[in-house]
């Protein structure tokens, strides 16, 4: 155990002294990252290819809260980037967006309003203040991440908005209230004109093209979609070097030095597994932390993060095991890594939203970590936690442990001191 | 004297090619053994086999009592191994690739970089310990290469051909080093296809060919296999024909064998005076020009000649 560790960061030390790995490790999907960024306007402002979201909202609200975010949907400033619809049944909305009809559908349920702005003369129930609002339902379509993370922020965006408010209107009212400045009455009116306030300014802020908040909110989610896209291509290549590095230690005669020391086969064969994990782990991490300072890219809960890395990086080195036993010599586990990296990269969303790709696209990319890992990473991104990670983690941990198994399995057969 | 290594027929096949066919000895404790063989004899297929890196096809050998067939992890805490090519991490510096082989035997902690220090010291590198070893010279590389099989102080040394392609110096102190380490009461198994280096180390030397073992013993009882002798080796010009003159000294009186190898005629007989002026008249006859002559007490060089017909070197 002890000995596997000791290999698996002897690796890990190596893959950093690699100029040539890192690169490709770090710096490639760094720099395409920045190029997509460009591409789909993340850094000019402009939405760039993302247009005509298509987004279904149930208004059960029907007051002023309710009937502004609607207004927000249908403003001029969002014209261009989404075309809501509106449905008074909130089943029939979901069921349209579990038929990919739409990308979300946004409910904005019962007395949403009222669980903000008091109705009159509730302002002095002494529980006001601490009743939770009503939240409004994003039902997103898990197969248009990236347009769904766009109506999600919209609707983040407003709500915060709200809530800004609702707390900085309340401390206010309260305070008056406290100090004798006003009665209750005069502040209850006083507090839905702030709201009021809170309203009308919301359909201006809420604009891509010229405001800076508004652009911010809802870019950024095209580069969370895009940022774990890279690194995770290029988590491939990672998998892939770390394989070629068990075929190169048997030419370079390390593989047979370990073989006669007193040290098992499974300890070598382990520790280089953890030396592959180690790696993949550290370049996702670096480049996960290296575009939330550089990009701000807001990647969401660290725990359900976390998880996920750890089991997207075990379901791809899988894959690189399997890679390494079918291959006889390094090289041809560069090129077979390489093409499978594409591949994948393809299948699996990296360059293209699965969402666009036909059904028997979305099927096969099924074997990929990077579907199931993107899937995850855009769950996170649209604010969801570890327990919403359920899928793809188990998804990834099933593909890693078969892999390995099959892997072995063909090792096994194989003499690993001469193929 | 207990035999700390012992050989009892073994065989090693790749596929249908035999390249160990059937190899018995013994190496006794504290000695030096070479096996002396060209180019392709078997020797590192042997040192595989016993290092438990190859199953041996048949046979089976036993080191300070353990089988390495039943018992190759006993074996491997008990050998040190110097493959012939260099295995190390070119990436890590000496003291980074001594550290990690170390922990490989068991070695950790304080005892692990006082030992790591200790063999730096006894290969010379201290002052360049920290520097990759991807640039150093081969001679160095060669020396960690050795070091690494010293780390866990093993009471058997396996060294396979450690000083191809270096420089003199390099070779010169690698031998000391070896013969320091024997002194220590090391065991070592050499294997070389240089029969000086076989010469100067050994107690007892195995000649290898073609995956058999032809001949075994002290270097006296191999000379005397070839009898009271000298060896005359006559150095040619580029031109001339080593073939034409071996066979016109066939059958002259006193000359006992004549071979020809590359631009040298190399004569066997019991003095070397008796049959010069022969050799002389005879190189004349056919115009041939003999540069220089060297006259060779019996040496392992003249007795694989005399079992193979052919040189050492190929
Ligand atoms: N893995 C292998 N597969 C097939 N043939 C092999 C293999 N390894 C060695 N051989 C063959 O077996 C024979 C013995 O090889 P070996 O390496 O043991 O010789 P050696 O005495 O160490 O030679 P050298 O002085 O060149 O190192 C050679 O003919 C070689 O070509
Ligand atoms: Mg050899």
């Amino acid at each position: 155990m002890l000995k596997t560790i000791i290999i698996g960061f002897k690796d890990l030390r190596l893959v950093f002294r690699d100029r040539a790995a890192l690169v490709f490790m770090l710096l490639a999907p760094f720099l395409l990252t920045i190029g997509m960024g460009f591409v789909t306007g993340r850094f000019s402002g402009n939405s760039g290819g993302i247009q005509d979201i298509p987004v279904i909202i149930v208004n059960l609200d029907n007051a002023e809260l309710g009937d502004a975010l609607v207004d927000v949907f249908n403003s001029e400033d969002l014209a261009e980037l989404v075309e809501p619809a509106t449905s008074s049944d909130p089943e029939a909305a979901r069921q349209l967006i579990d038929d990919n009809q739409a990308a979300a559908a946004v409910i904005i349920p019962e007395g949403f309003t009222r669980s903000i702005i008091p109705a009159e003369g509730t302002m002095t129930d002494p529980n006001f203040a601490e009743a939770d609002p009503i939240s409004i339902e994003v039902y997103v379509n898990p197969a248009k991440p990236t347009s769904a993370g766009v109506i999600k922020a919209i609707v983040d965006e407003f709500v915060s908005r709200v809530d800004e408010g609702r707390t900085s209107g309340m401390t206010t009212i309260f305070q008056m209230l406290m100090t004798g400045v006003i009665t209750p009455q005069q502040a209850e009116t006083e507090g839905r004109s702030l709201f009021e306030d809170v309203d009308q300014t919301e359909s201006t802020a809420l604009t891509l093209k010229t405001d800076d908040e508004g652009a911010q909110a809802v870019e950024f989610d095209i580069l969370a979609y895009m940022a774990p896209g890279m690194a995770l291509l290029f988590l491939m290549y990672t998998v892939s070097y770390g394989g070629r590095s068990i075929l190169a230690e048997r030419a370079q005669g390390t593989l047979p030095r370990l073989l006669v020391s007193p040290t098992s086969s499974a300890q070598i064969l382990g520790g280089k597994v953890f030396g592959i994990y180690l790696t993949g782990v550290a370049q996702i991490s670096i480049l996960i932390l290296a575009s939330a300072i550089f990009f701000q890219v807001k990647w969401g809960d660290p725990l359900g993060m976390t998880a996920l890395i750890l089991a997207a990086v075990f379901g791809a080195t899988g894959w690189g095991m399997l890679i390494t036993a079918f291959a006889r010599n390094p090289n041809q586990v560069a090129s077979i890594g390489s093409a499978i990296m594409l591949i994948f990269g393809i299948l699996g969303g990296s360059f293209i939203d699965l969402g666009m790709m036909p059904p028997a696209i979305q099927f096969i990319s099924k074997i990929t970590p990077n579907a199931w890992a993107l899937d995850g990473f855009t769950t996170l991104a649209l604010g969801g936690g570890l327990a919403q990670l359920t899928e793809p983690i188990v998804a990834l941990l099933i593909m890693g442990v078969v892999l390995f198994a099959v892997s072995v399995m063909i090792f096994g057969k194989k003499n690993l001191a001469q193929k | 004297m207990p035999a700390i290594l012992e050989v009892k027929e073994l065989v090693k096949n790749y596929g249908d090619f035999a390249a160990v066919k059937g190899i018995t000895f013994d190496i006794q404790e504290g000695e030096i053994f070479s096996l002396l063989g060209p180019n392709g004899a078997g020797k590192t297929t042997t040192i595989s086999m016993l290092s438990t890196l190859y199953a041996p096809t048949a046979g089976d050998a036993s080191i300070a009592g353990h089988s390495v067939t039943r018992d190759p992890m006993a074996v491997r805490n008990v050998i040190g191994v110097v493959p012939q090519d260099i295995a190390l991490y070119e990436d890590l510096t000496a003291r980074e690739n001594l550290i990690f082989w170390g922990q490989m035997y068991g070695l950790s902690g304080k005892s692990l970089n006082t030992r790591v220090d200790e063999v730096l010291e006894q290969i010379g590198l201290t002052d360049k310990a920290k520097n990759r070893v991807k640039t150093y010279s081969g001679g160095m590389k060669r020396r960690v290469n050795i070091g690494v099989g010293l780390l866990h102080k093993p009471r058997v040394l396996f060294m396979d051909e450690p000083t191809v392609g270096i420089d003199p110096q390099s070779r010169r102190a690698i031998l000391d080093t070896v013969k320091d380490l024997n002194k220590k009461g090391m065991t070592v198994l050499y294997t070389t296809h240089y029969m000086e280096e076989a010469q100067e180390l050994s107690d007892r030397v195995g000649i290898i060919d073609h995956g058999e073992l032809i001949a075994l013993g002290t270097q006296k009882e191999l000379t005397q296999q070839v009898g009271q002798t000298e060896t005359l080796i006559l150095h040619l010009g580029e031109n001339d024909d080593p073939e034409a003159l071996a066979k016109s000294l066939d059958g002259v009186k006193d000359v006992l064998e004549a071979i020809a190898t590359d631009h040298e005629v190399s004569v066997i007989a019991h003095e070397a005076e008796e049959v010069l002026a022969a050799v002389v008249t005879k190189a004349n006859e056919r115009g041939i020009k003999i540069h220089s002559i060297d006259i060779r007490e019996p040496n392992l060089e003249a007795v694989f000649l005399h079992l193979t017909g052919r040189a050492l070197r190929d």
